[in-house]
């Protein structure tokens, strides 16, 4: 019953938010973080309650919700949809601290917030693909709302922008998954059930690439990026924080858990061609990040660079490539996360997210500058923090695969390093500036905020073993169908 | 006795993370409370030192950090063997010493806590890098000096020049780095393991084929280039110079900094594997030492004359490495750490004086500061390789080793290099100490005891520790990797040749700045292409410059141009297609019932029609239903 309680949570906060009288404007955050501190002890709950050494899908859930079309309410999680759902109740926590001083209509701000976050719930756990498909949507669709109203600068073209964007991606999708429905056992949408079909290999040569340009999209796979800089400079902090930590993981993980497990033979097929847009993806994504003014375009840009990364490791298909690759979706939605809550605290002080505007920050805030060093610290991959581990395990992967293309790769972490630390140059150090004399430092609920996230980066980079011991338990099963693969 | 060596990193880490949780509160027992972490690691360190001496071996322990589906498991150990355990007294020494020191030269700067836990925590990385046996743990810990390396030189992060050199000492040093993460990637992929006496029983034993050996020799040099900033990677160190005095001492001359020459070393069986990366290893070497000895004579910044000299040690010592003699570089690391400190801490000690860098506004320091004087002459004794003191022995092995290896063009580049250091370093001296005051007034008075206790300390080690030598020699050749070594290669005039450089050198230094016989400044003039071309340190900053604003930052701004332009300026064309294909269709929506009504049952015509004409037996149907009816119609009437 876990995860189905995991799943009412956050829509019954909503609901009780939007009967909460309209005139006690700050009764609605109270209300969403006790909704978002239960569904994080909810997913503790399911970290324990789930048995390494069994592996697999657990805590499984299925009833009866069209029998006529095969369709089914089942949920389980196995060990990447677990440490998926623990990112998403983290980050949307934070993103709820984050998001403490919303003052317009901060009631429907809040209940969208945990509708998006029920969808990315349901679709990490979704055993179902008519399931799958209708979180996916879920999660999606309330982030035009969110950016519309809530957004800054070209709101209405960033989320129209996005909104389009994604929804094409859907449309791949959609086609994906009724060709896989069709071709399936018939009338079942059940995962377990599909992936007991062998489909031809001309049948996976032309759904495989269908299916990963849809998630691709989400993932931000290069050349369909460009949503994704926009949304995340138009959209509040929360929302970018959901976005670019847990959205984008969405179209990663829709790729791994459709593409690669149940079309191992059109992957193989295509990975080889996709790897090279995955070096894109990472060189020129650092590349693109060094030129923009714009923290947030900065920001945004690094993600490309880094979902590149979970690309690459996934386009290697080895297993120790595609344990980076999971990692790196956990690693860099919590490092992203804390980004976007910085960028909108910055934001929030200094009225501006000119990076050339700014300087000297440090002194009046060596709390925020402490996060944004360790952000970009984890973003550049230094050891300690979850970054590196992810990325050394892709690079390992990868480089058994392909090492010379491998080799591109690498070299991002140079520019990487170049671009983060000329943004902490140009925002905390050099001289004080004379307007930002009188800014303060991060409050206690900021401060909370910040720290969580910092010390979970740390943490994982410390000790990754376990989180890569449940990571695993995805992996093997997988790498075991690849069979052939080095 | 491996059992509590884990305790030597981790002390200094506790007191690093105790320092900076106490936050201002911990304001004065900051630097106490690290110093007395690094004293007792330093206790430690040295009863491992002498059970090691008194029972000689290698000794390893590893813990799983995480294992991975593909048969992969990374470790973090712990290698202890008398190179690590040297290193593990040297970095200890030096810190603590060096943390003394900053009790006095720190006390009053605002941020006391941060300094003393960034100090902290860099011995703890360091302690970590030496002890590592294994490729990841040591590229982490690895990563880790370069990270508290980048905090300690923009320490003073208001100071825009400070900032700079911070991002500049990462960057360039990141740049080796990826030489060494590719590497380790190589030697993953052909030996899927991390464990250093693993990979390098299996490169002795041949797994490396081909030109791989010298691949992956090369690649990890390019790490150990970047750290020990060798040419071309050179550029970041004399920058660092931004950094606090003590942090120059310890991070930038005697510990970080080696770190290079010690991953050499460390590995020695994965170079030793390839005579060609010797070989480049050896000439790269020689040629850091020569450049940046020329550039050290002209410079005017006491600090940057020293970090200069530094660079060109460490050249020194990779040549000995690349001549196969490891001892010889170990050897010059060791006593290079304490005279090289010694020589900062001194500096710092003029600096703190006099409050200037520039030695053209110092002159006659000597009768106010006399310890600091006579301390820093035994510094620069030994590091002109003057015999008794300590640089002249290891100057002299690695001299002797060249030799023994048969390179007499690097021979020569030594003996050159050891004439300009004396020159260098007696100009400095010369300079700063004796003379007439500069016009600029200033009250310079000696520096409070906790500065000049460590400055005593390390004059008598720079003394006395080349009396070591062949006990030395002894014990670092039971080091794991260490080559077979037999009797120490001698050769009688070689000394003699060095000693003679050094004395000219010297000579010169003192005709030139003490006796005034010979004006600087006439020099200068005469040689004005020569003089212009080291004082801009042969324009190697001005061509990195040129390189990323016109290379990288032009592709940067270029590719994010055509990001903003091409890539999305397409979708927005698809956008606007779509738009401008509404507008069209948009004009039939005209609102009259008349007009859809004919619309549709045109339509309705139209599709009726062509199903009909496509399917001829719909007609045959329709007349079975509709003839029979009108059949009976027809009968009826």
């Amino acid at each position: 019953m876990l995860l189905s309680f995991l799943l009412t949570v956050p829509v019954i906060t909503a609901l009780v938010i939007m009967f909460l009288p309209r005139e006690r404007t700050t009764w609605p955050r109270w209300v969403a973080l006790t909704g978002t501190i239960m569904t994080l002890i909810i997913s503790c709950r399911i970290l324990l309650g789930y048995d390494l050494g069994a592996a697999g899908f657990q805590l499984g859930e299925a009833r009866e919700l069209l029998p006529a079309l095969g369709i089914k309410y089942a949920v389980a999680v196995d060990g990447m949809g677990l440490v998926m759902v623990i990112l998403t109740a983290v980050i949307i926590f934070c993103g709820v601290l984050a998001s403490w001083d919303v003052r317009e209509r901060p009631q429907e701000f809040f209940a969208f917030l945990l509708v998006l976050v029920t969808g990315v719930f349901g679709v990490f756990m979704a055993r179902d693909l008519f399931l799958f498909f209708l979180f996916y949507e879920l999660a999606v669709l309330p982030m035009y709302l969110l950016i519309g109203i809530w957004g800054t600068g070209a709101k209405e073209y960033s989320a129209m922008k996005l909104t389009i964007y994604l929804m094409a991606g859907s449309a791949l999708m959609l086609v994906g998954i009724l060709a896989l429905y069709f071709s399936g056992p018939g009338q079942s949408f059940l995962l377990d059930d599909i992936a007991r079909q062998s489909f031809s290999r001309n049948f996976q040569a032309v759904v495989f690439p269908v299916l990963f340009l849809g998630f691709g999209i989400l993932a931000g796979f290069w050349p369909f990026h460009t949503w994704s800089p926009d949304g995340h400079a138009s959209a509040p902090t929360a929302v970018s924080m959901l976005h670019a930590g847990v959205l984008m993981k969405l179209g990663a993980f829709g790729i791994i858990r459709l593409g690669l497990e149940l079309l191992p033979a059109g992957a193989q097929m295509w990975a080889p061609y996709l790897v090279i847009f995955t070096l894109v993806n990472i060189v020129y994504g650092a590349l693109v990040a060094m030129a923009q003014t714009d923290l947030k375009y900065v920001v945004a840009y690094s993600s490309v660079s880094h979902m590149g990364i979970v690309l690459l490791g996934i386009c290697a298909l080895h297993p120790v490539a595609l344990n980076g690759a999971v990692l790196q979706m956990f690693s860099h939605g919590i490092m992203t996360g804390l980004f976007f809550a910085l960028v909108g605290m910055i934001y929030g002080r200094t009225q501006t997210r000119d990076i050339r505007e700014m300087g000297g920050l440090g002194r009046r805030m060596p709390y925020l500058a402490l996060a944004f060093i360790v952000a970009g610290l984890v973003s550049l991959g230094l050891p300690g923090f979850s970054g590196f581990v992810a990325e050394i395990l892709v690079f390992i992967g990868a480089f058994k695969v392909y090492p010379w293309l491998t080799i591109i790769a690498v070299t991002g972490i140079l520019f990487t390093a170049i671009y983060i630390l000329r943004v902490v140059q140009k925002i905390f150090f050099g001289p004080e500036k004379d307007k930002f004399k009188n800014l303060k430092d991060a409050n206690p609920m900021e401060k909370a905020c910040l720290a969580i996230l910092m010390l979970i980066l740390l943490g994982v980079g410390v000790y990754p073993g376990m989180l890569v011991d449940i990571i695993n338990t995805s992996v093997k099963s997988m790498a075991a169908v690849w069979g052939g693969t080095p | 006795m491996i059992a509590h060596v884990w305790l030597i990193p981790a002390l200094p880490l506790l007191a690093a993370i105790l320092v900076s949780a106490g936050g201002r509160r911990s304001a004065r027992l900051a630097g106490s409370i690290t110093a007395g972490a690094v004293f007792f690691s330093l206790i430690m360190a040295l009863n491992v030192l002498t059970g090691l001496i008194s029972a000689p071996g290698v000794e390893q322990v590893s813990m799983v950090w995480l294992r991975s589906a593909g048969n992969l498991s990374m470790e973090l150990g712990m290698l202890v063997d008398p190179l690590s355990v040297i290193m593990l007294v040297i970095v200890c020494f030096i810190s603590l010493m060096v943390q003394i020191y900053s009790l006095g030269y720190m006390a009053g700067d605002q941020g006391i806590v941060r300094y003393f836990s960034f100090m902290s925590f860099f011995t703890f990385s360091m302690l970590g890098l030496v002890l590592a046996n294994n490729l990841i743990t040591l590229y982490m810990f690895w990563e880790l000096v370069g990270l508290s390396s980048y905090l300690l030189i923009g320490f003073w992060y208001h100071k825009p020049e400070a900032a700079d050199a911070a991002k500049k000492a990462f960057i360039v040093t990141r740049f080796g780095d990826l030489g060494l993460l590719i590497g380790i990637l190589v030697l993953a992929y052909f030996l899927n393991t991390f464990n250093i006496l693993e990979v390098g029983e299996a490169v002795k034993g041949g797994q490396l084929t081909g030109h791989w050996s010298t691949m992956v020799a090369l690649l990890i040099f390019a790490g150990a280039a970047g750290k020990s900033a060798q040419f071309p990677l050179h550029v970041w160190l004399p920058d660092a110079m931004e950094g606090p005095t003590p942090v120059s001492a310890l991070i930038h001359a005697a510990t970080m900094v080696a770190a290079g020459v010690f991953l050499v070393a460390r590995l020695f069986p994965v170079f030793a594997a390839s005579e060609t990366a010797l070989m480049i290893i050896a000439y790269l070497g020689g040629f850091t030492a020569l450049l940046a000895a020329t550039i050290a004579c002209v410079q005017n910044d006491i600090k940057r004359i020293l970090a200069y000299s530094t660079v060109s040690q460490l050249g020194y010592m990779m040549m000995a490495l690349g001549c196969r003699d490891y001892i010889a570089g170990m050897f010059h690391l060791t006593t290079h750490a304490v005279f090289k400190a010694l020589l900062f801490l001194a500096a710092g000690s003029v600096i703190h004086a006099v409050h200037t860098n520039d030695i053209r506004q110092m002159g006659g320091l000597g009768p106010a500061l006399k310890i600091t004087a006579a301390t820093m002459l035994v510094a620069a004794l030994a590091l002109g390789g003057i015999p008794p003191f300590s640089g002249f022995f290891s100057k002299d092995a690695i001299l002797m080793g060249i030799w023994a290896a048969g390179r007499m063009d690097l021979l020569m580049v030594g003996i050159v290099t050891a004439g300009l250091t004396t020159f260098y370093i007696f100009r400095l001296w010369l300079v700063v100490f004796t003379g007439r005051p500069a016009e600029k007034k200033y009250q310079a008075h000696e520096s409070p005891w906790v500065m000049i206790l460590p400055l005593l300390v390390l004059a008598l080690l720079a003394l006395s520790l080349g009396w070591l030598g062949e006990n030395f020699r002894h014990f670092l050749s039971a080091s794991w990797g260490a080559p077979s070594v037999g009797e120490a290669p001698h050769h009688r005039l070689i000394p003699m040749f060095a000693l003679l450089a050094s004395l000219a050198g010297f000579g010169w230094a003192y005709l030139v700045y003490f006796q005034k016989t010979i004006s600087a400044a006439l020099l200068a003039r005469k040689f004005a292409a020569t003089y212009k071309l080291l004082k801009h340190k042969y324009y190697i900053d001005e061509i990195y410059i040129f390189l990323v604003r016109q290379g990288m930052f032009m592709l940067s701004r270029g590719l994010a141009w055509f990001d903003r332009y091409v890539v999305d300026g397409m979708v927005n064309r698809i956008g606007e297609f779509c738009r401008l294909a509404g507008k069209g269709t948009r004009r039939l929506q005209v609102g009259r019932l008349q007009a859809y009504l004919l619309a549709f049952f045109l339509g309705l015509v139209v599709i009726m029609v062509s199903v009909l004409m496509t399917h001829p037996e719909i007609l045959e149907i329709i007349r079975s239903y509709v003839c029979p009816a009108t059949g009976r119609v027809v009968a009826m009437l």
